[in-house]
């Protein structure tokens, strides 16, 4: 495939790795934030490729993983409600929240349905005027402006048994609240590739500068991470803290300008929480008063107790690099893909599911 | 979950496109991206086209990479 095979060439690969052997003299911490760089880290095996002084650590950026217990357990309770249908993403139906999942609410009678586009779930309320669709909103910057434009369509169209349950979120607090801690020495951050498409590389200028951490926006083949990597080490053997642009066959400078406007049409910037990291300002986004008749919270009001995570589930560390998921004491034994105790299990981009399945 | 995948672009008509992703046909939104033209390529996330990848820089890219330094 196009812009896929020639990105995977095993003799440019030890060519690159052969580069950054030279820096044996630099002993770091390089977070990759983005969940998907972690499947093809994982998959493609670079981490056995790299040499001992380098240590890639996986980022916050799997957006079932980081969704906090309480907005699982909502998701939940409105499955619960029969003039629902919950349409979502594969990965979050198998996540547990305090009680149950939507997998067992779809097992009891719930109406659960996967689908792959936001534009699907319109097409199923369009298809049942009688019923209440519900969409988990749920993504970075990468996803959230496509679910801008299905609200934007929706209220086009007076489709007005169409709502969305947001749980968006923004990685650039993210990283800069990993920046901040005193927990981990980050020197370097992959950044994700395709949120960076749609908020450009500025959008991260203010991590390297205040928090003198280089940045390299990368692309999602074993070449791209590679080189990525030897451009943090460059970076940092030189002294310098700047964001490049590995992946620059699609990320540019300013990003997505109209996926930006999409964003800010239909939402707002508010406080969320985040699974381990906790509540982070200005970190998430909310649909703007206009467009309220399409907010699922605001219609439907799922009441849910304070949602409790299992306190032996060691995700939360496991999203802030501190912990690996060998050092969790259910992993492997208690938790499994088949049997997952916690989200970073469930998705395929979580780090417990990379470990179990190729670490 | 942010997986975004190349596809050519076959036909286009308003905002929506036929495209070619791994030999599968399938139909995406292209609103995003401006002035994206039939044999182009672009990033598909969810259902719909995210942006170009630009040909040009892909090569550059490789050759970047060949580089012996
Ligand atoms: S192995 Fe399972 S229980 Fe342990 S941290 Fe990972 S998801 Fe949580």
């Amino acid at each position: 495939m196009k812009f896929v095979d020639e990105f995977r060439d095993r003799t440019i690969a030890e060519r690159i790795i052969k580069k950054i052997e030279r820096f044996d003299s630099l002993k770091v911490n390089l977070m990759e934030v983005c969940g998907t760089h972690t499947m093809v880290i994982f998959k493609q095996g670079l981490k056995g490729m790299l040499p001992k002084n380098v240590n890639l650590l996986s980022g916050p950026g799997c957006p079932v993983c980081v969704t906090s217990q309480e907005d699982i357990d909502k998701a939940i309770e409105l499955a619960r409600d029969r003039r629902m249908i919950i349409t979502t993403f594969g990965d979050m139906v198998r996540v547990p929240g305090t009680n149950s999942s939507l997998e067992k609410e779809k097992a009891n009678g719930a109406d659960v349905r996967i689908i792959y586009s936001p534009s699907e779930a319109l097409r199923i309320a369009r298809e049942n005027p009688d019923k209440k669709v519900v969409f988990l909103a749920i993504g970075f910057e990468t996803t959230s402006p496509l679910i801008a434009a299905s609200v934007m369509d929706a209220q086009k169209e007076k489709i007005d048994n169409f709502f969305i349950f947001s749980t968006h979120k923004l990685i650039p607090p993210a990283m800069e609240a990993l920046s901040k801690s005193k927990e981990l020495n980050i020197e370097g951050f992959i950044c994700p590739g395709h949120v960076s498409v749609t908020i450009g590389s500025d959008a991260y200028r203010f991590i390297a500068q205040k928090y003198n951490v280089p940045c390299v926006i990368g692309g999602f083949e074993a070449l791209d991470v590679l080189q990525s990597i030897y451009m943090l080490l460059r970076q940092i053997k030189e002294n310098r803290a700047e964001v490049e642009i590995e992946y620059f066959r699609a990320v540019h400078p300013q990003g997505n300008i109209i996926a930006q406007q999409l964003i800010s049409e239909v939402f707002e910037v508010t406080d969320v929480r985040w699974r381990g990291l906790g509540i982070i300002p200005r970190s998430g986004l909310r649909l703007r008063k206009k467009f309220y008749d399409y907010d699922a919270e605001r219609e439907f009001q799922p009441k849910v107790k304070k949602g409790k995570e299992n306190p032996d589930c060691a995700c939360g560390q496991v999203l802030r690099g501190v912990k690996k998921p060998t050092q969790c004491k259910l992993y492997k034994r208690i938790c499994t893909p088949e049997n997952p105790y916690g989200p970073c299990m469930v998705s395929s981009e979580g780090t417990c599911a990379a470990y179990y399945k190729y670490g | 979950m942010c997986l975004a995948i190349p596809a050519k672009i076959l036909k286009i008509e308003d905002n929506l496109a036929q495209v070619d992703m791994a030999g599968v046909r399938r139909q995406a939104d292209v609103r995003m991206v401006n002035n994206v033209r039939v044999g182009e390529y672009v990033l598909i996330h969810a259902g719909f086209a995210i942006e170009k990848i630009g040909e040009k820089e892909a090569e550059e890219t490789l050759k970047l990479l060949r580089e012996m330094a």
